[in-house]
């Protein structure tokens, strides 16, 4: 892989091999496919050249080969599609225990706040050989995050989050770029993934007094006035949120969903739009009131919630120890 | 000879009959690309057809769009329904059946050659399409005077009436109702106006004496046109004014 | 000439008579004609002017690129240039250029009709054409549009400040000149058919065109309709798309890909049409599979209508959504490998002689099965998430688009140039072009797949330094794309006054077309003709001399 003419991008990620692999598969079949194809018609418009005295031979077809054609390719693509299909499912289903990193996108940064309250613009430093969920979201045009070396790329969009997960495997610096266009500095959207060994990624990490994500969302919640409605008991106007996250939840249509962070963040900003059983739609909206930062923050405290309260305790005394374990600070 | 009668297609019907109307010949409509009438009344009645397709798929779109908010933001939307007026709707409802029945009256008269007959049922189904654009009006009016306009002015602080319970919507999302109002009646209203200036065109085409048994494409065409605008109105009402009433 | 053998049906007269091009002179005789011949060259005049627009913004794109740094034009300058070259090379070009240049005067020609159902609604849409394309140059001298021809909300809606409304007037006005053509060509086809002429019998090539009218009747609507609301949004501030005002911005994609997906078929499906015809005239054989070849082109149609979310798999749809999507993309490449195996089974005992058209649909079907097998990387979902919105797809797309359309076009250009014009170009020119075209095609377009694959994203005015190489390959592919685009515009030009007289069938070809003379008369044949054979009859087709296929 020369500097100045790469043919292989960087495989960055646990993520990159599969695809590599994936990719290297269905380029082969192509290839094959391609010479065939071409060193057929090459050979038969040499060979059937036209000829003084010898006429073309009319052939009408054959239902047999045509049968043949069309089934055979249609099963090496099956092969194709499951393959893609596992890989994508591996894609788009982070692993319970990844770090839970939060993305905000505007024309045209990114802006990144990690747990523990370290923010960043335009880079993201991550551990190796930890899997990292990035929840994303975008203040104005819909953007998309890139990062070649982990081959992969999620769209981020203004007013609901999406997400997406990787596990570095190579420390380094790599590419991020904005994929999806959205206006004039477009192509300038981009910065760096820094991947650091575990212990140099804690030295990092341990470089300032932040106040955990959770703990800025803990205080909004006190000073929004959500704790008068959302007590820890049954008593509350609002539901109680503890141990709510992830679990599914009644509605009073009789609609169950998932209480994941998109619905965490739309009973937020849309509060009647699906109301739990047995309580009254009185909530105001928070729409235009919080930012999404603010947002953020709030849904990772309604998150903590949930979570055993060892990790939270663990979080802010040692930074360092999040990263090395991280199966002390998050859900299980 | 290339313009001695008019293609009965969707989009020349109305400009060529105008322009061609004192041209009267013997061989009264066939175009000389097709080999007979038949041929031609053939291509103009699938044409017509295609384009009616088209214009499914046109409000296609709308209607995709509002059945997939109406899904998702269900409160708001049965709260703006509950604030349309039912009764102008189901007049209007009750004018655009009748006209599609002066219609089909009036495709019978061409074919036994009624003049006076034909003129006249042209003429009233023109009324008919006028007074549900009048009707129409109203009921913009109405919205403009209740701020439920979208804009900068939208104002909607009416609750869901969900038997009886009163539930809050986000305006946004009323708005977002009456955005879909506006355009899918407008584009609605906008087909009827068409619809009225190519009717009123036929029926003065008609009095000069146009039409005969042999030949009145151009109305059964007018009339496919005016029977899909009425039809798209039908799914319209009871979509809009009608399924989120359910109290 | 050996042509008497050719016609035995209609006499062809050979001395100089009324054609379509000598009835009536001065502009009002081609600005108010019927004559689908004439509104054939109308549409042939106007797209040759958008392709040379939108080339001219293509070049300026590879000059940019040359270096990472943006440094040619400002960032907003080259987010408009690469959405102009789009929005004209889609709406513009690609979209009417084989249905409204090659169709308009084939069809009827080729099913022995007189002229298309509708001439004068034929005519109201090179208007509709016509005065869309005005509205976008007007539009364009006046700032242009920074969308990308994709018109994304909320940045569409919301966000930019360039003029949307206008451009997207433009694009609902083509889409009815668009949806005008499909309607008049699927009329035509059903209701114009010369006695004997049979479903069974019709020409690969109408075969084709009628799948695309279909695609242009049932999607159009749907992106016209989406192009409003857009405007609509825009000028109200209603909040359809806009999530800040309650809409769902990936509703607008859905909407936009359910007529964009399937707007790919409209574009190249007609130019799979013009190969059929090119491969059986010049391996002197019927199409091997005819009916194979012919129903595939309806699959096409249909399944291209149930594929379009794979161009969201990143953009927020649902899991399994992603999932059938990708697996119905796959549905949609077996139609299209059907066809080149047909294609390249034809070629099976054949007797192939090498003249420009077939040059062109050789390249046709290198490029194509490159552009449809990097399709196959694309549906599958895996590598999708990697490649989508990077140079990949761009060099995807313009393998089908410019190595597919753009071929097909050419070669059936130049194969129908004498029944069109009555003259033949020059040969030696013609083949020296096509070599300039394919070569520099592979040149510009071949390092963009890999630059696609070290993740470098499409629509990017500056990009890191170690991309520059493949770069700098591109842009010079693209100066010898350009050289091998420019030719024929000069040679055609001069073969209409300088070119060797043609006679009625140059290419000693079967199809009705070449039955009647070169140019046709206004009402294309002298009787209407009765169709007693097959398509593709070459075995009741004498052969020529060897060196026939070039007139003197």
């Amino acid at each position: 892989m020369s500097k100045y003419l790469p043919l292989w991008p960087d495989q960055a990620s646990t993520m990159a091999g599969q695809v590599d692999a994936l990719f290297i598969y269905v380029l082969l079949v192509s290839g094959i496919m391609t010479a065939l194809i071409f060193i057929a018609v090459t050979v038969l418009a040499i060979k059937y050249r036209r000829v003084p005295g010898r006429k073309a031979q009319q052939i009408e077809g054959s239902t047999f080969l045509e049968i043949g054609w069309s089934v055979l390719p249609f099963f090496v693509m099956i092969t194709f599609f499951i393959w893609g299909a596992i890989i994508y499912f591996q894609e788009r289903t982070p692993p319970a225990d990844a770090t839970e990193v939060y993305v905000v996108a505007k024309q045209w940064m990114w802006k990144i706040e990690h747990m523990e309250g370290q923010r960043e613009i335009n880079e993201l430093h991550v551990p190796t050989g930890q899997n990292v969920k990035l929840i994303m979201t975008s203040q104005d045009v819909i953007h998309s995050f890139f990062i070649p070396a982990f081959r992969i790329k999620q769209d981020v969009l203004p007013g609901r989050y999406t997400t997406l997960w990787f596990k570095a495997t190579v420390p380094g610096r790599y590419h991020l770029f904005c994929a999806e266009y959205c206006g004039t500095m477009h192509s300038g959207m981009g910065g760096d993934i820094v991947v650091m060994e575990p212990q140099d990624y804690a030295k990092w990490m341990a470089g300032g007094p932040f106040a955990p994500l959770q703990d800025t969302g803990k205080e909004l919640f006190a000073s929004l006035g959500c704790a008068t409605c959302h007590r820890s008991d049954i008593q509350g106007r609002g539901p109680n949120l503890q141990g709510i996250y992830n679990k599914p939840v009644l509605l009073e249509d009789g609609r169950t969903v998932v209480a994941d962070e998109n619905y965490v963040r739309e009973s937020i900003l849309n509060p009647t739009a699906k109301i739990v059983s047995g309580y009254k739609p009185v909530m105001p909206t928070f729409q235009g009131i919080v930012s999404d930062e603010q947002l953020n923050a709030l849904v990772a405290y309604v998150k903590s919630l949930s979570q055993p309260p060892v990790g939270t305790a663990g979080l802010q005394g040692q930074p360092a120890a999040s990263a090395a374990q991280p199966q002390n600070t998050q859900v299980q | 000879m290339h313009d001695s009668r008019a293609i009965p297609g969707p989009a020349s019907t109305t400009t060529t009959q105008v322009a061609t109307a004192d041209h009267e010949v013997h061989n009264p409509a066939l175009l000389h690309h097709f080999a007979d009438a038949q041929q031609q009344k053939n291509a103009a009645s699938l044409g017509m057809w295609l384009f009616l397709v088209t214009e499914i798929m046109f409000f296609g779109g709308m209607f995709c769009a509002y059945l997939i908010y109406r899904l998702a933001h269900f409160n708001a939307f049965a709260a703006g329904s509950q604030q349309l007026d039912i009764k102008m709707g189901a007049i209007n409802t009750a004018v655009l059946i009748v006209s599609s029945v002066t219609v089909v009256l009036a495709v019978k008269a061409a074919e036994v050659g009624k003049r006076k007959l034909l003129t006249g049922y042209l003429v009233v189904t023109v009324l008919l399409g006028m007074t549900f654009l009048v009707v129409k009006g109203f009921e913009y009016k109405e919205k403009f005077e209740k701020h439920h306009v979208p804009g900068p002015s939208f104002n909607f602080t009416d609750k869901f009436d969900d038997n009886g319970k009163q539930i809050p919507v986000n305006s946004k999302e009323a708005e977002l109702f009456f955005s879909l109002y506006f355009a899918m009646t407008g584009m609605h209203a906008l087909h009827m106006i068409i619809g009225c200036g190519l009717f009123g065109t036929l029926a003065v085409l008609a009095w000069k004496g146009h039409y005969a048994p042999s030949y009145f494409t151009p109305i059964e065409n007018a009339g496919l046109y005016w029977h899909l605008v009425d039809i798209i109105w039908i799914y319209l009402f009871p979509l809009l004014y009608l399924i989120s009433r359910h109290s | 000439m050996a042509t008497k053998a050719a016609s035995p049906v209609i006499p062809v007269n050979q001395t100089p008579k009324l054609n379509y091009l000598n009835n009536g002179h001065g502009l009002k005789s081609w600005l108010l004609t019927t004559d689908h011949k004439r509104i054939a060259l109308l549409y042939l005049v106007s797209v040759s002017i958008f392709f040379f627009i939108g080339g001219i913004f293509a070049m300026l794109i590879r000059l940019e690129l040359l270096t990472p740094e943006g440094d040619l034009l400002s960032a907003d300058n080259y987010n408009k240039a690469f959405t102009q070259h789009g929005m004209i090379m889609v709406f513009f070009f690609l979209i009417p250029v084989v249905p409204a240049v090659l169709g308009n005067f084939l069809v009827p020609l080729m099913i022995g009709a007189k002229d298309l159902a509708f001439p004068r609604i034929n005519l109201l849409s090179w208007y509709l054409y016509i005065t869309a394309g005005i509205l976008f140059l007007h539009c364009m001298l006046n700032g242009g549009v920074d969308t990308g021809w994709t018109f994304y909300s909320p940045f569409s809606t919301e966000y930019t400040n360039t003029n949307i409304v206008e451009a997207g007037i433009a694009v609902f006005i083509a889409g009815f000149s668009s949806i005008f053509t499909g309607l008049n060509f699927i009329v035509t086809v059903h209701r114009m058919r010369a006695p004997g002429m049979t479903w069974d019998r019709l020409p690969l090539f109408i075969w084709a065109n009628y799948a695309t009218s279909l695609i242009m009747i049932l999607g159009t609507p749907v992106i016209a309709i989406t192009i409003v609301l857009v405007a609509v949004e825009r000028l109200f501030h209603l909040g359809i798309f806009d999530p800040r005002l309650g809409g769902d911005p990936l509703l607008f994609q859905h909407l936009f890909w359910f007529y964009s997906h399937p707007a790919v078929y409209i574009m190249i499906l007609p130019s799979m049409g013009v190969i059929s015809e090119l491969i059986a005239c010049f391996a002197r054989k019927r199409i091997f599979g005819y009916k194979f070849v012919a129903i595939s082109s309806m699959a096409i149609a249909v399944f291209g209508f149930l594929v379009w979310a794979h161009h969201m798999f990143v953009a927020g749809i649902s899991l399994y959504a992603a999932m059938i999507f990708s697996f119905l993309s796959f549905s949609v490449g077996v139609p299209s490998a059907v066809k080149v195996f047909n294609w390249t089974a034809t070629l099976y005992k054949a007797s192939i002689t090498y003249a420009t058209p077939m040059l062109y649909a050789f390249g046709f079907i290198g490029l194509f099965t490159i552009g449809g097998l990097t399709g196959l990387m694309l549906a599958t979902i895996g590598i999708d998430v990697h490649v989508t919105d990077t140079y990949f797809v761009v060099a995807h797309f313009h393998y089908v688009m410019v190595g597919g359309v753009l071929m097909g076009y050419l070669g059936g250009l130049h194969f129908w140039w004498p029944k069109i014009t009555g003259r033949m170009y020059p040969e030696g020119w013609a083949k020296l072009s096509a070599l300039f075209v394919f070569v520099g095609f592979n040149l510009t377009f071949f390092p963009q797949f890999i630059l696609g694959y070290l993740g470098m994203p499409r629509r990017y005015w500056q990009y890191p330094p170690e991309f520059q190489v493949l770069n700098v390959l591109s842009t010079a592919g693209a100066s010898i794309l350009a050289v091998g685009y420019l030719l024929p515009m000069i040679y055609l030009l001069w073969s209409l006054r300088y070119g060797p007289i043609a006679d009625a069938n140059p290419w000693n070809a079967a199809g009705l077309e070449w039955k009647t003379s070169s140019p046709p008369p206004t009402f294309n044949f002298d009787e209407t003709p009765v169709v007693t054979w097959e398509a593709y009859n070459y075995d009741e087709i004498p052969e020529k001399e060897l060196e026939a296929p070039v007139a003197r």
